[in-house]
């Protein structure tokens, strides 16, 4: 039997034909990443192949690894296999991997959303045979709304806090969400102020993407200086004590799963935003078609659902399991903070 | 209804007290009387009665969102609530609805004796023509009752503040038994008619834990003590001629417990008695798991009567020759109390007399706390003597003191997602001990469920070990690798043949996860056994 272009093992995708992995959860030799986040670029791998525009956030988040920039389209040969990266819209750098081996191609999406945000390359649908995609949101009671009208409620929400005299504090990942609401927030309305996390990964994308001007929240900041402002800040920071000199205040959550009354409630935030990086039901079934694949391979969220009805309307489609982890990652968030721990203390002195 | 859209949209995504109760101020004063009191119906869980049965719902939802039915149930099934899931899955519009909630309610009243054709339609042509929080309303409305974290207290703040009718006296009125379709607002809050009050319970006080000990209490001869009963608190009353009995839920459950119709004609008009409804087996109080057979069921049958016969622990006295004696103090309430036992109790009424601890200084109670199993009570009351009996729960006059638990150790076997809050989480868990097999090997035996007494921190650790370590999935049940042991907690215990264990705990609750153990040390079923009472 012929040997699957990129199959699943304990380490990740592995295309034994090249000897890479593509997101591999174990340390490898040979590693091509999608994007920055902390399920996706894991630590250990000897060499990693990325967008160029992951590689200052790899490296801020990894340290002094041996990493190789590529271009949008760019391609490399290994072993006869060829590779090219392909914008995923999902965060600012973020790409799906496409495989070519003997005009047979496979494309990896990472995570991936297919509205334009605005600051990620947009999304493009990838000609493919087989199609390995995630499936964090894959369920039909996920259905965005266009950014721009979530965008106008979170600055309205905003502008009304401001005329009651209360700082408002938005929480969205540190690593693309933080940095989406920043890009559209109206800086008109009052002072952005960031954590500590926040504002290095921003420090990070500013030479790629214009944002309004922040101020880091440190020790120096007085509290009457917080009321009328957002602050901007990682999901982990709500209920911790760094947010009681904000006081008073009013607490908003920007995910997809904020579509879940019960997981707005169970957070016990003031307002939810349904505000999502990955794909919607919609979205999902949309880029499936457009890139022509009969075989799906879904990854990481509602997989088996996921599957099932791809096979329902006429798809070649499996579930495999990784350890991608969409489906949590909005939720506990405490992926991409726990790296910048170091500079979250420095905000206490 | 878009005024009660953005209500339920703003109660349902605050956990602010003060804002709820402003939102539920601001919406009374605006609303028309009719919206009033649907909207106090509602919030009190006095919905109309369903038009539509909910298989016929979700086919209909499917249908219309375009996917198939299985995608349909797996996505209720995941977002935990079906009102929620309809509104999720059917296309979003632009549109608002310009009808009032009376309006709605109305309709849906006449659309129960409509045929299914016409149901159809008019679910297909609302959902369609409205946004997403009144496409929740809505189908809420139709589905069941608003679970939204609003409890009649805040709702009865709001109306006091809008009518300035006294809190008290609003919750007093909005008890019972009245019918939102017929009511108008003036009768319902504003106008005070003694006729109506006829069927009206007081509003139930209610006790506190004890934390520390019951010597915080202060001097131990201000205080009376009884046994804490494990039964359903009920209030029963006579008057004109007729009884009325409630149960702490505020549902009147007269006809359920039909024994007590031989109050009528004994125990005088013009009496409310406070006290717990038990079963009485064979002369001896029975178990709570005795009176589960007779909870929810509205006909009784002469078997089930002759099985497990009920009675009426008496506690309280609040209405006497027709006087609400509220104000009086506690010691005061008791001496009548006593006074109208002695007086009807050769009649042999199914009502007893909650008997009144004696104890000289606070150690005699803690030996009296020890009988509580063996004369099934769930631990020990104080109530100060010379206290009025107030409304609500309010610190200070009641206090409970329970009985530790019994527990055991026991292993997550499986795991099914929350609801509400919980959806998307694994939270409700099925636990298994430890049985000895006829080859000499043991195997794992579910025995209770739980749901409750994780912090949100550890439900989301345990979920993500659920999630790794799936085994099988039937529909939303997974079955887990054994491997996280945790101490189960449960008021009590007894034989059951309807449970796979031979076993039925009432209460089952975790009260912590055991990671210093693992799954061999869990214990075993004979253990659990073991605690059964003699």
């Amino acid at each position: 039997m012929k040997q699957p272009l990129l199959a699943f093992n304990d380490k990740g995708i592995y295309c034994a034909q090249a000897d890479v992995y593509l997101d591999p959860w174990r340390p490898v030799n040979h590693a091509i990443i999608t994007h920055g986040h902390s399920d996706h670029a894991r630590w250990g791998h000897r060499q990693y192949i990325t967008h160029h525009m992951n590689v200052p956030v790899i490296k801020h988040r990894l340290g002094n690894i041996m990493v190789a920039g590529k271009d949008w389209g760019e391609t490399f040969t290994i072993n006869g296999v060829t590779f090219s990266f392909h914008p995923a819209g999902h965060i600012i750098g973020s790409a799906q991997v496409r495989v070519e081996y003997k005009g047979e191609v496979w494309v990896f999406t990472g995570d991936y959303k297919t509205e334009d945000d605005g600051l990620s390359t947009p999304y493009e649908a990838v000609k493919c045979h087989t199609f390995i995609t995630e499936n964090t949101f894959g369920l039909p009671a996920f259905k965005w709304l266009p950014q721009k009208e979530v965008m106008a409620d979170i600055n309205a929400w905003w502008a009304q806090n401001k005329a009651e005299g209360k700082t408002s504090i938005l929480f969205g990942y540190t690593l693309g969400k933080a940095q989406r609401l920043l890009k559209h927030l109206d800086p008109e309305i009052g002072t952005i102020y960031t954590h500590g996390a926040v504002e290095n990964m921003t420090e990070v994308l500013r030479s790629m993407a214009d944002f309004p001007e922040t101020t880091r929240v440190t020790s120096l900041i007085k509290k009457e200086d917080f009321p009328g402002s957002i602050v901007i800040a990682p999901p982990s920071a709500h209920g911790s004590t760094w947010i009681r000199k904000m006081t008073p205040y009013v607490t908003g959550a920007a995910s997809g799963w904020m579509a879940f009354r019960g997981a707005r409630r169970r957070r016990a935030i003031d307002r939810g935003f349904v505000l999502s990086d990955h794909c919607d039901w919609q979205g999902l079934l949309e880029s499936i078609k457009a890139t022509g694949a009969e075989k799906i391979i879904c990854t990481h969220g509602y997989s088996d659902i996921f599957s099932q009805y791809l096979r329902e309307i006429g798809y070649d489609a499996r579930t495999e399991h990784t350890q991608y982890e969409g489906d949590e990652g909005e939720v506990t968030d405490v992926k991409d903070d726990e790296t910048n721990n170091d500079i979250t203390s420095t905000d206490e002195q | 209804m878009k005024n009660f859209a953005e209500l339920i949209k703003t109660l349902d995504s605050s956990n602010k007290t003060s804002v709820k109760v402003d939102a539920l101020t601001e919406y009374f004063r605006n609303a028309g009387d009719k919206d009033r009191v649907w909207t106090i119906a509602i919030l009190s869980h006095r919905r109309p009665p369903r038009p539509v049965n909910t298989t016929l719902l979700r086919i209909w939802a499917s249908e219309i969102a375009n996917i198939p039915l299985w995608l349909f149930e797996e996505s209720y099934h995941i977002v935990g609530d079906l009102a929620e899931t309809i509104a999720l899955v059917i296309p979003n519009s632009e549109n608002h609805s310009e009808k009032t909630l009376s309006e709605y309610v109305e309709e849906m009243i006449t659309l129960k004796k409509k045929t299914d054709e016409q149901k159809k339609e008019y679910l297909h042509s609302n959902w369609l023509s409205m946004n997403y929080y009144e496409r929740f309303v809505f189908t809420k409305l139709i589905t069941g009752s608003f679970r939204i974290g609003v409890s009649q207290k805040l709702m009865t703040r709001a109306l006091s503040k809008v009518t300035g009718v006294d809190e008290d006296i609003l919750a007093h009125k909005l008890m019972g038994h009245w019918d939102p379709q017929h009511i108008s607002f003036e009768k319902l809050v504003m106008e005070e008619r003694a006729r109506d009050l006829e069927s009206k319970p007081y509003p139930f006080y209610l006790a506190y834990a004890i934390e520390g000990e019951p010597k915080d209490l202060g001097e131990c001869t201000e205080w009376a003590a009884e046994h804490k009963w494990d039964g359903i608190r009920s209030q029963t009353i006579i008057r004109n001629g007729h009884m009325y009995v409630w149960s702490r839920g505020e549902e009147l459950v007269t006809d359920k417990y039909p024994e007590f119709s031989m109050f009528m004609g004994i125990i005088p008009d013009g009496t409310v008695i406070d006290g717990e409804i038990l079963p009485w087996i064979d002369g001896n109080i029975g178990t709570f798991n005795d009176l589960q057979t007779r909870i929810g069921r509205k006909t009784v049958s002469p078997a089930l009567l002759k099985k497990t016969p009920v009675i009426i622990k008496a506690y309280d006295l609040l209405e006497w020759n027709g006087e609400d004696i509220r104000n009086k103090p506690y010691s005061e309430r008791r001496a009548l109390l006593e006074q109208l036992y002695e007086q009807v109790k050769n009649h042999g009424l199914p009502l007893h007399i909650s008997e009144q601890v004696n104890f000289g200084c606070w150690d005699d109670v803690l030996m009296e706390r020890e009988r509580a199993r063996e004369l099934r009570s769930e631990g020990l009351m104080f109530k100060r003597k010379d206290s009025p009996y107030l409304v609500g729960r309010k610190k200070g006059d009641w206090w409970k003191w329970k009985l530790d638990p019994l527990s055991i150790d026991a292993v997550l076997t499986y795991a099914m997602r929350g609801s509400g809050r919980r959806a998307n989480l694994f939270t409700d868990y099925t636990f298994a001990l430890w049985q000895d097999k006829e080859d000499g090997t043991k195997e794992l035996v579910t025995f209770a469920k739980a749901y409750s007494g994780l912090t949100d921190a550890e439900f989301r650790m345990v979920d993500d070990y659920i999630k790794k370590n799936t085994l099988e999935r039937f529909g939303p049940v997974r079955s887990v690798v054994p491997k996280l042991v945790f101490e189960i907690g449960f008021e009590g215990i007894s034989l059951s043949g309807r449970h796979k264990s031979g076993v039925a705990t009432r209460f089952p609750r975790i009260l912590r996860w055991r990671t210093d153990k693992t799954i061999e040390e869990a214990n075993t079923l004979d253990d659990l056994k073991a605690l059964i009472p003699k």
